[in-house]
């Protein structure tokens, strides 16, 4: 026998997930997301996501070839993740060179110069994100409302999000059962047709989403419920204090960036923790700080800001919180 | 809900292509080349030199001190040599090759097909018996089952598991022996009941095979004190202190022995070799041994004698495939790749799995992207990733902190990695730097 085998350790067989799969499956679960904001939005919703997209993969592989040096590696998925997740935060009609610097912010800054995927402390859609709220606030704040087909991309009627509204009028003493009558009802917002950045708006279609990552396996529940758990508690209690001061649990997980970055954002691999216990954890934190800075601080929404602060926790949860282990503590009855 | 242990695991691809194939004998091979350690502990010391005669059976090198193991001609014939032979582990070690003439036994074994199940003999026979026929722990760790069989003192086992799970992809001759050999393999575990002095015994089986626990489900109403419980399958339910959780509950702590939690378990081929040894005289030189693969024209389950170089097997087995790139010895996630076909069949070879070419090599490695699948999937708890990182970064102590030692070595999270990150390869490194420290800092 001639044959020259191959001799490598155990184990010999491999499961048929990868990295790119794992990145598609989550551009599949946006996919009605999408179309639910091209539908409200229009071709503006397309032409934004699509400049995000392909910018993220222009810079991430510019960047790849020409300054690391590196093997390219933009077929993984993760920059068109980025993209995506990027064209979800922004409204439907900001004037597209913006796009391309919030793309670039998100790509170059918040994730190639710490070394490109898994490196990133921080989630480099939200990086880019908040970079854009800051720089250009007028533009990032300006919502088109939601009219049905459209095709034109700026012929859009803009308004404030019913989380702008609230805050205003509570702000102004007016009651929240007052303000409540000028909004949209909760099936609307369920279904997207309210004002709001692409894909705050679709809770309908961010559900069927989650519910297609959780069937793939490609995240578990631990983040997605612990986040909205925490607000919908934190929200009820304010509530059921003053009614008048304060929205209900359903119309502040309905509206805004929870669902969205409870889903898709905060379970972001890279930049959330190891250990279910510290999922968890984690999750609570994104829900209290984003609670506490749409009813206290001064911004509206407030989802953004918390899961990049949690993000910073997230090594010393992954340095001190350990699952339990075989063995460690016994109690044999 | 079918029972399974708690946290982790992982489901490969079963491919069990030769659970329907009885078992059957191969042809005793015209040489046979047979390692003097085929166990965990001291290898054997030979008993004879070049040019002896030796008959089937006979014992030809001792066991050196208690935890060790005997060596039984697997033919008849005479000793060629004493050489070296590269095993199916990759280690060279010193190996006995006798020339086969015929196929005489030796007289004190019977032969007759009659199962015995009056068991006549005390405790400590039994575990005399087991020393003297060379038994050691069939599911290929290859413990001495004398060592696990004597009960230290100050502990007592309350509990004989018979491990039936099998949970390697592609093996299936425990399958086959539950199948063809049942009341064999429960003769044997109540002589084990009888060595360990408990009255209780599970035979635990995953539910990929019904007819399996069907048919010792039946058979064990016969047999006092055996239950067998089906099991969910999940990979490494097979694994020591996995199975006892699944089927007790209980949790044998790190560090520690099954003994320590009242429990001991043994695999269904040790059964059924400890009712040969016990009831039948005979010493182990043979067992059963799976082949398959996907492109071998002729898988099957069969009885090989020990020192069997494995071509022989594939041979019977219609041949090698052209496309063959790697043969693993054992199973897909715990077995190891073997150098060539010349490595001969041992006490602890339960399968040789053949893998086409295009399977056989690893694929290019990603960067890690926290998906922490590797943490869930980790049977003990542990963060694989993280102890890659400490081993690559020569971090030993805190790799130590971080119970690194704990690692069996299932491979659960070098199967699950989306990235093909070698994490176990890793993890051994890292494994076996921590011990030789430790080792140091005890002798300094």
């Amino acid at each position: 026998m001639s044959t020259i085998l191959n001799v490598s350790p155990s184990p010999h067989t491999y499961s048929r997930e990868t990295t790119k799969k794992l990145m598609y499956n989550v551009v599949i679960a946006l996919l009605p997301a999408l179309f639910t904001s091209v539908f409200y939005f229009g071709m503006g919703a397309l032409i934004v996501t699509a400049v995000a997209v392909a910018s993220c993969i222009v810079f991430e592989y510019l960047i790849q070839r020409f300054i690391l040096n590196k093997p390219v590696s933009i077929d993984d998925g993760s920059a068109v993740v980025t993209g995506l997740l990027l064209a979800f935060n922004l409204p439907s009609n900001i004037p597209v060179h913006l796009v391309i610097i919030g793309s670039f912010v998100a790509i170059g800054i918040a994730k190639m110069t710490f070394g490109g995927l898994g490196n990133n402390p921080f989630n480099p859609a939200l990086v880019g994100r908040v970079f854009m709220l800051i720089s250009f606030p007028v533009e990032m704040t300006t919502w088109p409302v939601p009219s049905g087909l459209k095709t034109g991309y700026t012929d859009a009627v803009t308004g404030a999000t019913p989380l702008a509204l609230i805050k205003e009028g509570i702000k102004n003493g007016e009651p929240v059962s007052q303000l409540l009558k000028e909004m949209p009802t909760p099936a609307q917002m369920f279904l997207g047709n309210m004002g709001g950045s692409m894909g705050e708006v679709a809770a309908a279609a961010l559900i069927a989403g989650f519910i297609y990552l959780l069937i793939k396996k490609v995240i578990s529940w631990h983040i997605p419920i612990s986040v909205i758990g925490s607000i919908a508690l934190f929200t009820t209690i304010l509530w059921l204090i003053n009614p008048e001061k304060n929205a209900d649990p359903m119309f502040h997980i309905l509206t805004g960036g929870v669902l969205l970055g409870a889903i898709y954002m905060a379970t972001d691999y890279v930049t959330s923790p190891m250990v279910p216990k510290a999922m968890i954890i984690y999750g609570c934190g994104i829900g209290i700080i984003t609670a506490l800075i749409r009813v206290f601080g001064a911004y509206p929404e407030g989802v953004s800001f918390a899961i990049l602060i949690m993000n910073a926790f997230v090594p010393l949860m992954n340095t001190y919180i350990k699952p339990r282990r075989f063995g460690e503590e016994v109690k044999n009855g | 809900m079918l029972k399974s242990f708690p946290a982790g695991g992982v489901h490969p691809a079963e491919n069990k292509l030769t659970a329907g194939n009885p078992i059957e004998y191969l042809p005793v091979p015209p040489s046979v080349t047979i390692p003097v350690s085929q166990h965990i502990g001291a290898p054997a010391t030979p008993l004879v030199a070049k040019g002896d005669k030796v008959k089937t059976g006979q014992l030809i090198a001792a066991g050196k001190g208690y935890v060790s193991s005997n060596i039984h001609s697997s033919v008849s014939g005479t000793v060629n040599k004493l050489d070296h032979v590269i095993d199916g582990t990759g280690f060279r070690q010193p190996a006995l090759f006798i020339d086969t003439e015929g196929d005489d036994w030796v007289d004190t074994i019977d032969r007759s097909a009659d199962i015995i199940r009056d068991i006549t003999i005390s405790r400590e026979e039994i575990i005399r018996k087991c020393q003297e026929a060379g038994i050691v722990g069939l599911g290929g760790a290859t413990f001495p089952s004398h060592v696990k069989l004597s009960v230290p003192s100050g502990k007592k086992c309350s509990l004989l598991i018979i491990n039936g799970v099998e949970c390697e992809p592609w093996l299936t001759s425990d399958h086959r022996l539950m199948l063809e050999r049942g009341e064999e393999v429960l003769i044997g575990a109540t002589i084990l009941m009888k060595a360990l002095g408990t009255d209780r015994a599970l035979v635990g089986i995953e539910n990929n095979k019904p007819d399996a626990i069907l048919h010792l489900k039946e058979l064990s109403s016969g047999f006092k004190g055996i239950t067998v419980h089906p099991l969910k399958v999940k990979y490494p339910q097979g694994a020591e202190k996995q199975l006892i959780k699944a089927l007790t509950g209980r949790e044998v702590p790190s560090g520690h022995l099954p003994i320590d939690v009242g429990v001991v378990v043994h695999n269904i081929g040790t059964a059924l070799a400890v009712y040969e040894a016990v009831q039948k005289n005979k010493p182990l030189f043979e067992r059963v041994v799976t082949i398959a693969g996907k492109s071998l024209p002729r898988p099957g389950n069969f009885v090989v004698r020990t020192g069997t170089p494995i071509i022989r097997l594939i041979e019977a087995a219609g041949g090698m495939p052209e496309d063959t790139g790697k043969i693993i010895n054992g199973g897909p996630m715990m077995g190891k790749a073997v150098y060539n076909t010349d490595v001969p069949v041992v006490k602890g070879m339960s399968g040789v799995i053949l893998i086409p070419m295009s399977e056989s090599s690893r694929k290019e490695v990603k960067p890690c992207i926290r998906c922490a699948k590797c943490v869930t999937v980790c049977p003990l708890g542990l963060e694989p990733y993280l102890l890659m990182t400490l081993s690559l970064k020569g971090l030993f102590e805190r790799a130590e902190k971080e119970r690194i030692t704990d690692c069996m070595e299932c491979g659960s999270c070098s199967y699950t990695c989306p990235a093909y990150r070698p994490l176990l390869d890793y993890i051994r490194l890292g494994k076996s730097t921590v011990t030789r420290l430790s080792r140091e800092k005890n002798l300094k």
